[in-house]
């Protein structure tokens, strides 16, 4: 143990702890916290410009979302829409074919009517000339065309009711 | 064997009569005061976001100190005292380990020369008075004469003596404390040494006990200068706080 009490010794702890004090002060740790709090602050600012990326993000999403649902409504409501117009379309179609087939039917019909009736017509007419031809050849017995064309219109008559 | 070695005092410093002045207290705290700067410009010589080396080991003391501060106090009241917790660290723990290493005594005269200047009752004391008194100073700053006074008589009236008393037990406890545990682990460097350099068996015996006690002296070396911190802000904020 020191006998001798140095004062010189305790002046010079407090002079080079408070040297010491203002060097780290200006040299070391003030830098250092000085960079510490930058980087807090940056750290800080990135997670916060990281939450609102993500909410930013979330809202899109849910916007897309939306968008999408609409689009898919929309889709559903052509489709229903087309599929109804075709339905009526094809219903008509099949209508108008009906009415098409019917009319041509008729026609057809009436054509054959006609037809059959020309035909009997001018077989009547063949038919009477050939029994006038055949009388005449048979009976031999000249007779007045104007009578004999009468009395073979009665025949033909007779016998046209049941063609 | 002689192992009380002899300081070298100038005697009567400038002149003045009763001045003096340890050369090897003198010369080791500055050693030590140099060796805490070269490591703090070094460590804040390339700063960088990311830090690396020894900015990072830097930055970890001060996250250190100041998870320190917060536990003793709220920290708006005491980032003030950052600086002075970190120097006091810093400074005392590089002060600790000096006298590891080696010792540099004068053969002839006997005269210590390298050794941790917190080895000497006059440095700790110093320190710890210089403590208290900032505590002091801050304690009636930040919440005025009138409080600092009633804080004597907290939380009895009766217990103002203690009170008085426990601030000169503080300073010297604070004070003592370190000076005990350095001083003891000098004086058993010296014993180990003495006996190590005596005679060649004495090697053999001292050097397993040597490696194992400077292993010991590491651990004594931030221990204190841990306690020193810690009671350094507690006895501030004993004095700043104003819930307690």
């Amino acid at each position: 143990m020191p006998s001798t009490f140095a004062f010189g010794d305790v002046l010079f702890s407090l002079f080079t702890f408070l040297i010491l004090l203002l060097l780290l002060r200006r040299f070391a740790w003030g830098p250092i916290v000085e960079q510490m709090k930058k980087r807090e602050n940056h750290i800080s600012n990135e997670i916060e410009t990281a939450e609102n990326h993500r909410q930013e993000a979330e809202k899109y999403l849910e916007e897309q979302r939306v968008e999408m649902e609409k689009a898919r409504e929309e889709a559903q409501s052509i489709i229903e829409t087309s599929r109804k117009t075709a339905q009526e379309q094809s219903k008509e179609i099949i209508r108008e074919s009906h009415e098409e087939a019917n009319r041509m039917k008729d026609n057809a019909l009436a054509d054959i009517t006609r037809e059959r009736e020309q035909a009997v017509e001018a077989l009547r007419a063949q038919v009477g000339q050939l029994s006038v031809l055949i009388a005449t050849k048979i009976i031999e017995k000249e007779l007045d065309e104007e009578e004999q064309e009468k009395l073979i219109q009665e025949y033909v008559q007779e016998s046209g009711g049941r063609l | 064997m002689n192992i009380e070695h002899e300081s070298p005092y100038v005697y009567d410093v400038f002149g003045i009569p009763g001045f003096h002045a340890n050369l090897s207290n003198i010369m080791m705290l500055t050693i030590a005061a140099v060796i805490v700067f070269i490591i703090g410009v070094v460590s804040a010589r390339t700063l960088s976001m990311k830090p690396t080396g020894m900015q990072n080991a830097f930055e970890m003391v001060i996250e250190f100190v100041r998870n320190m501060i917060g536990s003793t106090m709220d920290w708006k009241t005491g980032e003030r005292f950052f600086g002075l917790g970190i120097t006091i660290f810093l400074f005392i723990l590089v002060a600790n380990l000096l006298g590891i290493p080696f010792m540099l005594i004068n053969d002839e005269t006997h005269v210590l020369w390298w050794k941790s200047p917190t080895a000497d009752p006059v440095v700790t004391m110093t320190l710890a008075v210089m403590v208290i008194v900032i505590s002091h100073f801050y304690g009636i700053k930040l919440r005025g004469a009138k409080e600092y006074g009633k804080n004597y008589f907290r939380p009895k009236k009766f217990l103002f003596p203690i009170n008085i008393l426990e601030e000169f037990t503080n300073t010297l406890t604070l004070g003592a404390r370190l000076f005990g545990n350095l001083y003891a682990k000098e004086i058993l460097l010296t014993l180990l040494a003495t006996v190590g350099t005596a005679f060649p068996i004495g090697t053999a015996l001292g050097i397993i006990p040597m490696v194992a006690w400077q292993g010991y002296s590491l651990f004594i070396g931030f221990i204190q200068a841990f306690i020193f911190l810690v009671l350094t802000m507690v006895y501030i904020s004993h004095k700043v706080e104003t819930d307690h």
